[in-house]
């Protein structure tokens, strides 16, 4: 029944040949700092997933994002255990993608014919970071208030448009409700889908080139 | 593949693979679950008396109406809801208490002394000073509170969320 009920999945969706491609790929025998992007990518997902959670309660507005965490700590049975694991997977994941890109780089891995595989890894780095940057933002208490105000003022030295840049990520001259709910946007819509598709182009081109071997003494 | 009598490595692997997986779904899913409808789960039972003053505050047989607040927390947030009490004392020392929520649609109902009757405001749905239907579209007579008197002070007894 099962077997019947596969192969006609199977014949219309060519369930086997993803798996194949997917997964069965020939790969050099390589050590566990190989394993950190496919970390990476789990990591994503878990944040994807504690973060649609989270958005079940949290409300980005100043009269509510704060008492609506404090909700989820003590109110929501779990929710410090769902928070928890968004709040140190973020950390996690800034290392582990950091880690990914040091392997990358220093086994040469990032050389022909993967060049445009690392430039779409450097964004997807940046991207981690900037996702930290506006997750920051969004418990709303003294530490994120000032921590934003710091990093926006920072923002804001760069010549010329500095001033330009500093209010685009305020949405003000001021941190104010703008502020908050742009980075909310930004956090859960923007970065989120921007971070998918490249993914997707990244993981494209890891299954259609394949992996780098270790370099050997010769290389 | 010929069927061995002992499992083979791939299979032993699968089911291993499996076992691990359904625990661990398990340890995610569950608080997962309950992390969801936890509001759900939430039981809010009142049971307080509320104090309603000294009893000769009450004329006898001339509905009197009495109110007063309840907080209630929704998630983070509070709300008061204020209730309303038409006491009556009858000659005998006994106390009605009829709320004054029509139990059409909610709206307050008055009393009115020229008529004799609770009327409502919204379809005219009317109540004798005992809260029993007189006319109009009400299911049912007006809910009525439980009462007691402690040292001349009268007492309301207030259940619900």
């Amino acid at each position: 029944m099962f077997q019947k009920t596969f192969t006609w999945l199977d014949e219309r969706l060519g369930l086997k040949t993803i798996y194949e491609t997917v997964l069965d790929r020939k790969v050099p025998k390589v050590n566990w700092w190989f394993t950190l992007g496919s970390a990476s990518l789990f990591l994503f997902l878990l944040q994807g997933i504690t973060g649609i959670m989270l958005t079940v309660y949290y409300v980005p507005s100043p009269d509510h994002a704060y008492d609506s965490i404090q909700y989820i700590m003590t109110g929501v049975s779990y929710g410090w255990l769902i928070r928890g694991v968004h709040h140190w997977g973020a950390s996690l994941m800034v290392l582990v993608v950091f880690f990914h890109m040091l392997r990358t780089f220093f086994y040469g891995a990032y050389k022909y014919p993967r060049e445009f595989t690392w430039v779409t890894g450097v964004l997807l780095l940046l991207l981690t970071l900037g996702m930290g940057f506006t997750g920051y933002l969004l418990p709303w208490n003294q530490r994120a208030y000032w921590a934003t105000t710091v990093a926006t003022s920072i923002a804001g030295t760069v010549p010329f448009i500095g001033n330009f840049i500093n209010q685009a990520l305020r949405g003000g001259v001021d941190l104010s409700a703008v502020t908050l709910v742009r980075f909310f946007s930004v956090h859960i819509w923007w970065f989120p889908a921007i971070i998918g598709a490249l993914i997707g182009v990244h993981l494209y081109m890891v299954i259609r080139l394949g992996i780098s071997s270790v370099p050997k003494e010769e290389d | 593949m010929p069927s061995s009598p002992q499992m083979s490595r791939r299979e032993f692997v699968g089911i291993v693979t499996a076992a691990v997986g359904t625990f661990m779904g398990a340890a995610l899913g569950i608080p997962a679950i309950n992390y969801l409808i936890a509001p759900a789960l939430k039981k809010e039972t009142a049971d307080v008396w509320i104090p309603a003053g000294p009893v000769e505050n009450y004329l006898v047989g001339v509905p009197t109406l009495f109110n007063f607040n309840r907080t209630k927390v929704n998630g983070w947030e509070k709300t008061v809801n204020s209730y309303g009490v038409y006491i009556v004392r009858h000659e005998d020392g006994s106390i009605l208490a009829l709320s004054n929520k029509c139990t059409h649609l909610s709206c307050r109902v008055n009393w009115k002394p020229e008529t004799s009757a609770y009327q409502c405001p919204c379809h005219d749905a009317l109540f004798d000073i005992d809260g029993q239907i007189i006319k109009g579209p009400q299911p049912r007579p007006l809910d009525d509170y439980e009462t007691k008197i402690e040292e001349n002070n009268l007492f309301i007894h207030y259940l619900g969320s």
